[in-house]
């Protein structure tokens, strides 16, 4: 049951765990952004957890003055069918996360999109790329202050 | 050499491979199969490493669809969205209305009335079908049965008749809405979905019996990008690609949404784990989707097709313009939004191309403050290189005819 795991985080890493909620029938875990890849290790090879599902990886921007941005990793586990998310502040003064892609290969892509999108180095994914966006491009997109129409002359277009 | 070329031959270099040549003559090539491709399902790029025609390494680009959804979300309210959401798999954009609108039903806390649920399990399968045929046809149509593509797009084009007396248009339809679905099912569309389901397995069977035992289509496919099952669940795959490979994972036995848990239906599982597997899996799915749509048309109960929230679901028409209650209740609606609490929730469903989910945080306002879009063909793409490595050119057109990826999804 997903209580357990909530349980069992809480024993194991509990001065390191910020806070615990829930919503809709399920549980939010947020983490110091330090202790990401041992959590994700314990989430994925304990038996009770079994975690081996890197659902989905994304970043937010609560557009707050300190810990400006999230990174929210939601779990799933194909064996005992159930759902964790695990949140971790980023603050805008060091824009570096701890890469999980050494707990699943299958989140280097949606990293890449983090830091696409906001601007997050993971440290330790050695495909730091732009996913969408060209190369050249200087702004990070998703972030509250890039406006919606975007910024004229920012990406080159054809000519007429 | 500007940046991103530099970059991308970074990439290519440090590729992590299994596959060494130690070939004195060094004829390697690195080929561009652009983003303007007949082959490659969409605007994907493909950067290949080629020792002869051995593919050595292999990185795909993406971002030539991208249109920026998840930035268009944070200004727009949540029923302004949903035909934004029509535009993501455009080959079932029903299944994406359904998947968007049961995320924020979910958020604000209400529930759709029984017929609802049932018109949207309907036209969910109907969609399913739908993408199905595409993907088969298109795979058939790589490799070079050129006749299989037509005679499944003559099927689709049936459906979309059907789409167009159901929801008033062929392609981008738009039909659900928070709290049930725009208008009801009339008995005619009743009749032409059993008309269509009647005559449809026999015309399926005919696209298939072309290709089942055909042995040019087989030795193709067979053994080509096989991947096992543990690589399979860490790179995140997902839909009919995992159960290609043994993994029964299916969002709609396993997490049941709609009416799926009073339906009776088989999840089609190979366990080979190549491009023969996944193809064997859409087909049967497609046969199972048509058990679906036959019970819940029998099941169908009577009744509205709009929750009972007069705060949080659009009111109908002809109300709004003869009551009081409902002006009001629209005109807040349409202005400020459904205003859900504040907090974040993630759905997924099993559309056809595997999980798609929506995460939705908000803080009580009308539109989302974050809405990320998990979709299944970017995951499904990650493992392109991992099935590319080690096989030749024509291989690469088979795999990514049996991954089945759509653009329109995995750029958002």
């Amino acid at each position: 049951m997903i209580q357990n795991v909530v349980q069992k985080l809480q024993e194991k890493f509990s001065p390191r765990i910020i806070s615990v909620n829930e919503f809709r029938g399920e549980f939010t875990v947020v983490v110091k952004k330090e202790e990401i890849v041992s959590l994700c290790l314990f989430l994925r090879d304990h038996e009770e957890c079994q975690f081996d599902y890197c659902s989905d990886l994304c970043g937010a921007d609560a557009y707050t003055p300190e810990n400006r941005f999230e990174v929210i990793y939601n779990l799933y586990s194909m064996s005992l069918n159930h759902r964790i998310r695990i949140k971790v502040f980023v603050d805008e003064s060091s824009l570096h996360c701890p890469s999980v892609t050494s707990v699943w290969p299958g989140a280097e892509w949606p990293e890449r999109e983090t830091f696409d999108m906001y601007g997050i180095v993971f440290d330790g994914n050695n495909d730091m790329r732009r996913m969408y966006m060209p190369e050249e491009f200087e702004y990070y997109p998703l972030r509250k202050d890039f406006p919606m129409m975007g910024i004229p002359d920012s990406i080159p277009l054809p000519r007429k | 050499m500007d940046i991103r070329q530099q970059k991308i031959l970074a990439a290519l270099e440090n590729k992590d491979t299994s596959v060494h040549f130690d070939d004195a003559l060094d004829n390697q090539m690195i080929l561009n199969m652009g983003p303007q491709h007949p082959a490659t399902h969409g605007v994907l790029r493909l950067l290949i490493k080629l020792d002869g025609e051995t593919v050595v390494a292999c990185v795909p680009e993406l971002g030539y669809l991208h249109r920026g959804y998840e930035k268009l979300a944070e200004n727009v309210s949540y029923h302004e969205f949903i035909p934004h959401t029509d535009r993501l798999d455009y080959l079932s954009p029903l299944m994406n209305n359904t998947a968007y609108v049961l995320a924020v039903e979910k958020l604000v806390g209400i529930e759709a009335p029984k017929r609802a649920q049932y018109i949207r399990t309907i036209i969910s399968e109907l969609a399913r079908i739908s993408s199905h045929l595409l993907g088969v046809g298109a795979l058939a149509m790589d490799i070079g049965a050129l006749t299989v593509f037509t005679w499944t797009f003559r099927e689709r084009e049936k459906m979309y008749d059907i789409f167009e007396l159901l929801t008033g248009a062929r392609f981008t339809t738009s039909f659900t809405r928070v709290g049930g679905i725009a208008h009801d099912m009339t008995p005619e569309v009743k009749t032409a979905i059993t008309g269509f389901i009647d005559q449809f397995p026999e015309k399926f069977n005919d696209c298939i019996k072309m290709l089942n035992t055909n042995r040019i289509f087989v030795e193709r496919l067979e053994g080509v990008g096989v991947i096992s099952k543990e690589k399979a669940v860490a790179m995140g795959m997902c839909g009919p690609n995992i159960r290609g490979v043994g993994i029964e994972h299916d969002l709609r036995r396993k997490e049941p949404y709609l009416v799926y848990n009073e339906l009776d239906f088989n999840i089609p599982v190979f366990y080979n784990g190549d491009s023969l597997s996944r193809y064997y899996v859409r087909v049967n799915e497609v046969k199972e989707s048509i058990k679906i749509i036959r019970q819940c048309l029998e099941k169908i109960p009577d009744g509205p097709v709009h929750a009972n929230e007069p705060k949080k679901v659009l009111p109908r028409k002809e109300r709004v313009y003869t009551k009081m209650e409902e002006l009001i209740h629209d005109f807040m609606l349409i202005n400020f939004g459904v205003n859900p609490p504040v907090g974040e929730v993630y759905h997924a469903v099993e559309a056809s191309k595997g999980e798609l989910g929506f995460y939705i945080q908000s803080r009580g306002e009308g539109h989302p403050w974050r809405l990320k879009i998990r979709s299944p063909s970017f995951m499904n793409l990650q493992s392109t290189p991992l099935l590319v490595e080690g096989r030749m050119i024509s291989d690469i057109v088979a795999i990514l005819g049996s991954l089945d990826p759509v653009m329109g999804e995995a750029d958002k």
